[in-house]
């Protein structure tokens, strides 16, 4: 009966997954910019990886309980690749956004840009600084 | 192999399904890299393909029971870490 419980969670997670990584390629498509991509293409990734590594760790788990000591491997590997991914994902995202902004694309449609007006003002205190 | 043994069958069987999809969101992405108007949405294109070729190389290592592919994502995921950093600092200018 467990074992059916954990079978259900698996697919689940698994269909989560498969859903957010779709909607990744899709909001990549569709969006305006390059702001608007990177945040479909990065937090959709993450978030679904996050589900499908679960419901792998989950499968080796419930294996590795039955008596399959192989699968303890798998589940502490895959672990090892969410944390990975769940460290790389975001940082590399955030550099991407900021060296965009700096290299000249501007948000399409953006009314205020925060961003913009700041590294102004900075660059005119570093003048007078100077 | 008995009934526990056809369930589990059948979770491998999802896996090489959910590969199938993942391979589909990667041609959706494929599109977005060829067309891109400017260098950064390539870039980011790029970026988000390497996050799903992760995920589906531990699909496969999961389906078909080799941890080595697991292993093999790991170090793609840190090293496709570091080359985005290294494209986006070319994209900012200025110095190293």
């Amino acid at each position: 009966m467990l074992s059916l419980i954990v079978d259900g969670i698996i697919y689940i997670f698994l269909a989560i997954g498969v859903f957010f990584n779709l909607l990744a390629g899709v909001g990549l498509l569709r969006f305006p910019d390059v702001y608007t991509r990177l945040h479909a293409g990065t937090k959709c990734t993450t978030f679904g990886s996050i589900f499908i590594c679960g419901s792998v760790i989950l499968l080796a788990l419930k294996l590795w309980i039955q008596g399959n000591s192989d699968y303890s491997m798998l589940a502490i590997h895959t672990a090892c690749a969410l944390i990975a991914i769940l460290v790389t994902n975001p940082t590399g995202a955030h550099a991407l956004a900021r060296a965009s902004h700096r290299s000249g694309v501007k948000p399409v449609g953006a009314v205020v840009d925060h961003l913009e007006a700041m590294e102004k003002k900075a660059k005119v205190q570093k003048k007078e600084a100077d | 192999m008995g009934k526990e043994g056809c369930r589990i069958m059948e979770i491998v069987t999802t896996y090489l399904v959910v590969l199938g999809f993942l391979l589909l969101s990667i041609f959706l992405v494929i599109i977005r890299v060829l067309k891109g108007p400017t260098a950064p949405d390539r870039v980011v294109g790029l970026d988000t393909i390497n996050t799903i070729v992760i995920v589906s190389m531990i699909v496969f290592g999961a389906a078909t029971k080799n941890i080595i592919y697991i292993d093999v994502a790991i170090i793609y995921a840190l090293l496709s870490y570091i080359s985005t950093l290294f494209i986006a600092k070319y994209l900012e200018g200025g110095e190293f």
